[in-house]
């Protein structure tokens, strides 16, 4: 997907689609869904802030659908709006990173081999704490299997920066869960929230630069 | 103003940071499977009711006008369950 075809907000010129164009679109749009709202719980924690988020995505995608090039991807079409949706969000101060203990502790994973088993509520929490361009980049690479180059077309970046994202993510998750020791960051820890923040406001600049050039 | 991807790519190329594990991590596996477990989710009725809805919306409507938040149903946590 190039910057040109990537979803704008804002009012899209009339209805130019036909009817049978509408209903592929919408079908297409109906079956990413349940994709947009396991990436929005990855990026922001919060199952409901999440949803809302989808939601917010969906009316987006609605409203620009004669941007949407029929052939192409619908889901990497709506997540960079649903991405762009997050980082909006983010700057306003919506989103904490905050975690939903309970849905995480209700599964356990036990790797083949493994002796002991990766509490999920570990990892998730793991993946919260991380700076939120390397979460981003590991969940469209590790968990959605995008490839690096469609992840770095939805993320606005080269290819290289989301290889070097993801294996930084990796490590840090790798580091967290061997050791045991996995940072608590929540909506009272205005230290961490600060830091995100300012990790995001880079990533937008960085965004930006590299929409414009 | 050195970008994030000046930063990291160039550290990346030729580091640790930019190579594939030669294995998947034990967590690899959970990560997946998080993601997973939210896309075999039911739908929210929620979900479903926008869905539909979204016909009564002119394409090109503004997100936040009017017409779209009468048609965006509220989300509650109890939705997921």
């Amino acid at each position: 997907m190039s910057a040109d075809h990537a979803p704008k907000d804002g009012p899209a010129p009339g209805d130019r689609l036909s009817a049978l164009d509408k209903a592929s679109f919408k079908r297409e749009l109906t079956e990413v869904v349940p994709h947009l709202r396991a990436f929005a719980r990855g990026l922001c924690g919060r199952p409901d802030l999440a949803d809302d988020l989808v939601q917010e995505t969906l009316l987006k995608a609605w409203a620009a659908q004669d941007r949407f090039e029929p052939g192409t991807s619908m889901r990497a079409w709506t997540f960079v709006i649903l991405r762009n949706a997050y980082l909006t969000d983010m700057r306003r101060n919506r989103f904490r990173g905050e975690y939903d203990e309970g849905v995480a502790e209700r599964i356990l994973t036990a790797p083949a081999g493994q002796e002991e088993p990766i509490h999920l509520s570990d990892l998730h929490r793991a993946l919260l704490t991380l700076p939120p361009e390397r979460r981003e980049a590991l969940l469209l690479v590790g968990a959605g299997g995008f490839s690096y180059e469609e992840a770095a077309e939805i993320c606005g970046c080269a290819v290289g920066t989301i290889k070097s994202r993801v294996g930084r993510a990796r490590a840090a998750l790798t580091e967290m869960l061997a050791s045991g020791n996995i940072p608590r960051r929540s909506a009272s820890d205005e230290a961490a929230h600060r830091a995100i923040l300012d990790e995001l406001e880079e990533v937008a600049a960085g965004n930006l630069a590299s929409t414009r050039g | 103003m050195a970008t994030d991807q000046d930063h990291e790519g160039a550290r990346g190329r030729g580091g640790s940071a930019d190579r594939t594990p030669r294995r998947a991590p034990d967590w690899a596996d959970g990560l997946k499977q998080l993601y997973d477990s939210v896309v075999e989710e039911d739908l929210p009725d929620s979900f479903k009711a926008l869905l539909d809805r979204l016909d009564e919306l002119g394409q090109g409507a503004a997100p936040g006008g009017s017409a779209a938040k009468a048609a965006r149903p509220a989300t509650r946590p109890d939705d997921q369950r």
